[in-house]
This record gives structure tokens, sequence and C-alpha cells, in this order.
């Protein structure tokens, strides 16, 4: 799909940003860096869960 | 799409679940508000309410824009749009809100009103353009999300000298809300607040302190991915086993503490504080939304149109008050399903895909039934 968007509201846009989109406008820049840092974490998540596992088994 | 599959794992959230499960605590209370429909939406497209343990308890907040307006400004729009002189904008879930007497803006459109459904307020700039001999008003509703692009509308329409348009403004400010569900102790002994998404980029996460600090109550912003909110859940539960109350941002792709200072800065410039607001189910809460600035009252409906104060009739039967204060859910209303419907709503909260009812009837509707075959 493609549409017009309204870009006043965010400064310093490079084509390939991800913007969070509201009704036409764009409200934020997606910073991607706290995007993988946040993915990551599940990742972490994981891994402690097994750990946790692990100590229950005997 | 990038950013979005990757926060739908279905694996990673039966791990968050599971970690959920080992942590709640017997005894301990995880009475928890998504103040944004958004979020309501999420929990029920996703399932989330089953891969929850029954400890924790999600009460549905009133951040849907079209479920909070209260029927008296639906009235006055449709007041508007009866007006042969005028042509009526708004976003499209609000064309099918019931109005008094059964009426919406949807029916007066099929009587002949000029009533057109909007993507972007901005929208409106072209409408008027084309139209220089009618009067363009624009229905402006919601949260912090909806109010910066009317902002934009304003200062354009100012800036361009556009004598024939004009914004109905009924934006309303979150905070406030989430002060009035609070107040008094409230009736709903909330233990934390999942704090919404898009509103958040926009206000930061600095507009929801006084949560923490005047009722001892975590606000934990969340985006509107299941796994966002699983985390949100999970990292609420843990401010709760540990005793704190604090503001913790989960969506850091997109919410700062600040959030958008440019947004922020241009709706200071545009609006100012009403001194109080009514709201569907909420009643009048003090400096919750806001309207145009003095200085732009030549572009402001209220002050163009006069309109008539008729008796504002809501339909008696209809719950959406008490489930938009989380005091009912939607299955407990006598409309529910029968006669009142995503199709036929007959209550605010049916209309829009983030009202409670409408998310209850579009994916949990059948949760409450004893299965069928089950007994033989």
């Amino acid at each position: 799909m493609r549409k017009n968007i309204n870009t006043a509201l965010v400064d310093d846009l490079q084509v390939g940003d991800y913007v969070i989109l509201h009704v036409g406008v764009a409200l934020k820049k997606l910073d991607q860096e706290e995007a993988e840092k946040t993915l990551a974490l599940f990742g972490e998540l994981e891994a402690l869960e097994k750990a946790q596992n692990q100590e229950q088994t005997p | 799409m990038k950013y979005i599959d990757e926060f739908r794992d279905g694996e990673k959230a039966q791990q968050i679940a599971q970690l959920i499960h080992q942590q709640v605590k017997e005894g301990q209370s995880y009475r928890l508000m998504e103040f944004c429909g958004g979020h309501t939406h999420a929990i029920f497209r996703y399932g989330l309410v089953d891969l929850l343990p029954d400890e924790v308890e999600l009460i549905h907040g009133p951040g849907c824009p079209v479920c909070v307006l209260p029927i008296a400004r639906l009235d006055m729009a449709i007041e508007l749009a009866r007006n042969p002189e005028v042509i009526l904008c708004t976003y499209g879930d609000m064309l099918r809100v019931p109005a008094s007497g059964g009426t919406s803006l949807l029916k007066v459109r099929a009587d002949g009103g000029d009533v057109r459904m909007l993507y972007s307020p901005l929208d409106a700039l072209d409408i008027a353009r084309d139209n220089p001999d009618r009067q363009v008003v624009f229905f402006a509703i919601g949260f912090e999300t909806t109010t910066p692009p009317t902002a934009l509308l304003l200062r354009q329409a100012d800036q361009l000298g556009l004598t024939n348009l004009s914004i109905f403004c009924n934006h309303v400010l979150t905070p406030a809300a989430m002060h009035g569900i609070l107040k008094d102790g409230g009736p709903l002994n909330l233990d934390g607040f999942i704090g919404p998404a898009h509103v958040s980029t926009v206000i930061g996460s600095q507009a929801y302190q006084a949560f923490p600090e005047e009722y001892k109550k975590p606000v934990v912003i969340a985006g509107f991915e299941p796994l966002d909110v699983l985390q949100a859940i999970l990292l609420l539960v843990r401010q709760l086993n540990e005793g704190r109350a604090e503001v913790e941002n989960e969506f850091t792709r997109a919410v700062t503490q600040e959030g958008n200072l440019k947004a922020r800065k241009l709706t200071n410039e545009v609006f100012t504080l009403r001194d109080s607001f009514e709201w569907r189910g909420l009643g009048s809460l003090p400096q919750s939304a806001l309207c145009l600035r003095p200085e732009l009252a030549h572009l402001d409906a209220e002050q163009r149109f006069t309109f008539t104060s008729g008796q504002s009739r809501e339909n008696k039967a209809c719950e959406c008050p008490s489930v938009l204060r989380g005091l009912k859910k939607p299955h407990e209303c006598k409309l529910f399903g029968n006669p009142c419907s995503p199709e036929n709503p007959l209550g605010s909260c049916m209309v829009s895909s983030e009202g409670a009812c409408a998310a209850y009837y579009s994916y949990g509707r059948y949760r409450t039934q004893e299965p069928l075959l089950a007994k033989g």
C-alpha cells in the first residue's frame, strides 16, 4: 500500500526509517536500536526460563 | 512487516506467560487496567487472557475516543451535519455511534446531510478549498494522538486564511482520565496501569509520574503488539511483588521521557485547557479536555455556529458507562450480542474496534459460554 503521510512533527527523517503513524501523521520515529534491545530482552527471558527449569529438574 | 511480526512471536509469548505464572504470588492482588482501547483490542485479538494466570485480572479502561464522547456532544455534531450549509468531516468510527433518538451521522447522511469520512484531518483542507461556498467543519475527537494532527490542520487553515473551515473540538487528555479513575480511592481497587502506546509517543513517560507518587500505582507503558503487552504485565507483576510503584517503559522503541516535543509545543500553541469536560461513563472531569485558544476563535465551530440545547437521551439499558468505568464486563449488559452488535451498535463501546464491547463480541463472546459438546 502506498500513501502520502505528513511528517511535519518529526525531524531528521531519512528514507528507510520507520515511524509511528496515526491518522496520516507521523508521530515519532521508531528507534531501531531500542527495538532490537527489547527483542533481545525477550530472548534473555527464554534463557532465564531454561535456567530456572534446569534448576527445578534434579 | 518488520518491527511488527517479531513482536507477535507465539513461542516467545508462551515463555513470557510462563514467567508470569511462575512469579505471581498467592494473596497478592494483580488488578491491572489497560487504559487504552488499542491494548484492549490486542488482548482479545491475540487471546492473551487465556495465557495469563487467574490471579492477573485485566480491567478495560476508557481509552477509546469514540466511546468516551458524551451523547450531548455527538448531538451537537448531528445538528451541524443537518445544516445544509455544512460539510461535516470526521473519522469513520464516529459515523455509526448512536446519538439521541437512535440517530447517527450515517443516518443523517442517508437523509441527505453532507457527512464525509476522513482518513486524516488534513484532508479537510482540500475539501474546504474545493467547496468555497460551503462551511466545512472537522468534528475532532480523540486523545493526545489525534490532537497534534488537528493542531496541524488548525495551523495550516490559519496560515492559508481559510474562512470556510472550522473545528468542533472534543480532544481529551489521558492523565486527567486516569486521575478521574483513581480519585477518592476509586471503586476498582486497581493495582496498576498498562500505559498507552501511541499516546505516550507524544506525551512521554514523564506524563505519568503523578500516579506512582500520588496514588502508589505502578504504570508500565507498552507497545500495541502481544509481546509488548505480556512483557508489561510481567513488569507490573514484578513491581507489585517487590512493593515498588514506578513508571516503567517497555515501548522504548517509540516512547522517550519527554515524548514528541515538537508535537507538544504545537498542541500548546493552538489549544488551551477547558475548565471541565463531560465524559461518557466518567462524568465531568476537571481540566480533562482542550479547546481552541482565543486567538484562533475564528476557527472554532462552537463560536461560528449556534446550537439549540436539546435534551440528549442515552439508551437507558446500555451499560457503556459502567463498562467504561471498568465496573462491568461487556457480556454483563442485557443488550450485549442481541440486539447490540458491531453491525447494529446501540452503545458507543460496540462501535469502534477499540471499544471493549466490540472486542468481546469479535473475539471473546464464546469464552463465557459452557462448551456445548462437553456434557453427554
